[in-house]
């Protein structure tokens, strides 16, 4: 089906790309539908998704294969490296934008809301909210969402700081245990990375409910609401995600995949694991402690 | 050593000679749908953005008939509006976009001498995205709530105010972007490391560095662009404030998230299109590029101040004096690095042989009528004459100026300059030249009045205007019915150039400078898998 074309793999008659693009249509057009409350969109969102992870299984069980069989070489290697550290580039510009949003209703239009400013800028205080005093947290000058408490650095979100350190580490020390050949030991720190990755969505998941329960903050709490759920809920989606892909490496390592020199999956899922650390660190600092 | 002295390993040569009998396409229609080769791939982004260009260009001509008299006429603005949002939609992300991604995938290979693109599955996957996410886009259209209808820019609070469609545009949006992060990174990836030894960045032609730096500007904004309007939907469905002052958002922040990724968008839009021209006129002057290395810099400079230029779109929506300078003084520096390039194209002409063939042709209509629309930006760079200006019908002429003689001539440029190379058969120069110069008549028919009407006060985006505009706007509707049909001619001279005609030689033109020209036309399957061996003499640009 494939030849190798001097040295650098070509694949001929790929078929997964098409089960991808159907998956994913059926998921938006579904997806679209149920929010308007259309007629099956539920039913084709839930079928997209599993086309999807259909796909994946597929698509990556394939490259997984040809990898163990030695279909690639160090060339196909390094476009793997390029595409994976583009593609996190991509993701950090992805939270860039809700940051950019958070900073921007801080440090610019909540101000402005609040009557500071010149410009023309202040105007809306002017022409609707005069008398507004504009104070992070805010859900603005018409209490959206009704009063609620802001959510606290210390005691949850410092655990889960210090959880997704750890996990860091162990992540590590996995790397440092498949680079001299030690299978054993880079599954379990494999384990314990996986373990806390799942623990911490698990405790930002106890976060919400105290959220939504105790302080009355909500999605719906004006822009702190707003932001702080998006930015934390995007953040918790890629921890599950980094996560889901660490497990399947370490699934793949029990079967005896991966060698001291041929392991760039389980890279991959580190950089990407460190990706997740960073956008946290500075969610910590952006959301929680400032 | 002449440039097309390429040669290759022997050993290697021998090495492959036994897997040739599957090196052809595979048979039948799934050949396309599951193809990896990086030709088959340049084609289908190429014939999709043909058929996309047709349907864009319709709306276009609703819209000039709508405006062809005063008052409503034809349709209704409901329908006007949904038309002036997917003309611009479809345009940017099913025309222009697809069709640069379309060349780069049949050229970059090629031009570098790779063999494939780094990730073939994954360039599979990048077109087989558009037809799908288009037909959600264009779906829109027949539901009851009617298309998007709040401008391609998609400004809250307006746009949350859509029907039903809504949810559907954002979401074909995602898609699309799904599948420009992943053509980029794979662009980013074959450049990178694809290039065979010898091969240095500065002997890269500039095709090829333009569209490197391009890559860079899609996966830095693509994502953000993703954010803003995830940020639109959970405003619309799920109750945040992220753009409702009442919730203390603010509504200008769209715009600022927006157009951080839509200044460089611009750029995406372009930057291929002085890679192209700046391959033509070399070929048709006979003379290697003025200037290569300050282009290359002069490339990086706009992609790197198209990140610090955003607001200059919205100098009129209440910003610190500070922004407005900011912002203005940055625009204006925009032109010293485009100047770079205007002038090293003039200089590369400067005392050449030169012959006009059509490609030559399209390319000096693209330096000459895109700088019309680049003098008319810097006018629109002024903070107070932007005041102005704004959504008047000048920043339309402006736009369609550096879009449509600028990006579009670009890509008609680069189909006649490369089509015997990918079918091996000369196109009709007669039918060719005609195209051009109908062409070029009837699309200054089409905009330049636009200037006028713009200068004095008609608005953009609406279906009827006052009285005094009424016979600049007759000739532009004109001007676009004109230019609408001649693009007929350019398919039926693409299908005639398909179909036979003169052969092709290898080297297709006298001045052609390139490792694309070594091969044969049309183009084997495979090309280059051995590497070639460039030597520091090699011409490869």
């Amino acid at each position: 089906m494939s030849s190798a074309t001097s040295g650098y793999y070509v694949p001929h008659a790929a078929r997964w790309p098409i089960v991808g693009s159907i998956g994913l249509f059926i998921f938006f057009y579904g997806f679209a539908t149920w929010l308007n409350q259309g007629p099956f969109g539920k039913e084709m969102f839930f079928i997209g998704v599993a086309i999807v992870v259909f796909m994946m299984f597929g698509w990556f069980g394939l490259v997984a294969k040809e990898s163990e069989s030695g279909t690639y070489s160090s060339q196909v290697d390094t476009s793997f490296r390029l595409c994976m550290m583009w593609f996190i580039f991509s993701e950090v510009m992805f939270f860039a934008a809700f940051f950019g949003a958070l900073y921007y209703a801080r440090i610019f239009s909540g101000p402005w809301l609040g009557g500071v400013g010149g410009g023309g800028a202040e105007m809306t205080n002017a022409v609707l909210y005069q008398g507004h005093d504009y104070v992070w947290p805010s859900n603005g000058p018409e209490d959206i969402g009704g009063k609620f408490q802001q959510m606290g650095w210390f005691g949850l979100p410092l655990i889960n700081t210090l959880l997704l350190l750890t996990s860091g580490l162990t992540c590590t020390f996995a790397h440092h245990a498949i680079r001299v050949g030690k299978r054993t030991p880079f599954i379990l720190w494999l384990f314990a990375t996986v373990a806390l990755g799942f623990l911490f969505v698990g405790l930002q998941a106890y976060e919400y409910y105290h959220a939504y329960n105790d302080l009355n903050l909500k999605l719906t709490s004006g822009i702190y609401g707003s932001t702080f759920f998006l930015l934390t809920g995007f953040h918790g989606f890629h921890v599950t995600m980094g996560a889901i892909i660490l497990l399947v490496v370490m699934l793949r390592a029990t079967r005896k995949h991966f060698s001291a020199d041929n392991h760039f999956a389980f890279e991959a899922a580190a950089w990407y694991w460190h990706f997740v650390d960073v956008v946290w660190l500075g969610l910590f600092i952006f959301v929680y402690l400032l | 050593m002449s440039y097309n002295d390429v040669t290759h390993h022997a050993a290697d040569d021998q090495d492959h000679d036994h897997d040739h009998a599957e090196h052809g396409p595979a048979p039948g229609l799934m050949r396309w749908v599951t193809t990896t080769n990086h030709k088959d791939i340049g084609t289908l982004y190429l014939w999709f953005s043909l058929i996309m260009f047709f349907i864009g260009g319709a709306m276009a001509l609703v819209i000039r008939a709508e405006l062809f008299q005063p008052g409503i006429q034809i349709v209704d603005p409901m329908f006007f509006n949904s038309m002036t949002t997917m003309h611009a939609i479809v345009m940017i992300f099913g025309v222009v976009m697809p069709a640069f991604v379309g060349l780069a995938n049949w050229m970059i290979p090629m031009m570098i001498g790779a063999p494939d693109m780094a990730l073939p599955r994954l360039n599979n996957w990048s077109f087989w995205i558009m037809p799908f996410a288009f037909t959600i886009m264009l779906a829109t259209l027949f539901m009851d709530s009617g298309g998007p209808a709040g401008g391609w820019t998609l400004y809250p609070p307006l746009v949350l105010q859509m029907g039903d469609s809504f949810a559907f545009v954002i979401f074909a949006i995602h898609f699309l972007g799904i599948s420009s992060v992943m053509g980029s990174i794979n662009i980013v990836a074959t450049i990178f490391n694809m290039r065979p030894p010898g091969m240095t960045f500065m002997k890269m032609p500039m095709f090829v560095w333009t569209w490197l730096i391009t890559a860079y500007l899609l996966i830095a904004t693509i994502p953000v662009f993703a954010g803003a309007v995830t940020m639109l939907l959970t405003d619309r469905f799920f109750g945040t404030s992220f753009f409702s002052a009442a919730g203390g958002g603010d509504p200008v922040m769209f715009q600022h998230i927006f157009w951080f990724f839509g200044h460089p968008e611009v750029y995406i839009l372009i930057l291929p299109a002085f890679g192209i021209v700046s391959s033509i006129i070399p070929t048709f002057a006979r003379k290697p590029l003025f200037g290569y290395d300050s282009m290359v810099y002069a490339t990086a400079s706009i992609a790197f101040l198209s990140f610090i230029v955003w607001a200059h779109h919205m100098f009129t929506t209440g910003m610190p004096l500070a922004g407005e300078l900011f912002f203005m003084f940055s625009t204006m520096m925009i032109s010293v690095p485009t100047g770079v390039k205007v002038f090293n194209w003039v200089a590369t002409m400067w005392r050449g042989s030169m012959t006009f063939e059509t490609p030559m042709l399209f390319a000096i209509g693209f330096v000459i009528m895109f700088t019309v629309g680049g003098l008319s930006g810097l006018m629109l760079a002024i903070t107070p004459a932007d005041i102005q200006y704004h959504d008047t019908y000048f920043v339309v002429a402006h736009f369609h100026y550096v879009l449509v003689p600028g990006a579009i001539y670009s890509l008609m440029a680069a189909t006649y300059y490369w089509m015997p190379k990918w079918t091996g058969n000369m196109y009709d120069e007669k039918l060719g030249k005609m195209h051009f110069w109908i062409s070029t008549i009837f699309v200054n028919v089409l905009f330049f009045p636009m200037h006028f009407v713009g200068l004095a006060g008609m608005p953009r985006r609406i279906p009827d205007y006052s009285l005094q505009f009424a016979d600049w706007n007759m000739i532009a509707t004109i001007g676009a019915f004109g230019f609408g049909f001649s693009q007929l001619m350019f398919v039926y001279i693409i299908f005639k150039c398909v179909r036979g005609g003169d052969k092709a030689t290898s080297e297709v033109w006298e001045g052609a400078r390139g490792l694309e020209w070594t091969v044969a036309s049309p183009a084997p399957y495979h090309t280059f898998e051995t590497a070639p061996v460039i030597e520091p003499a090699t011409v490869t640009r």
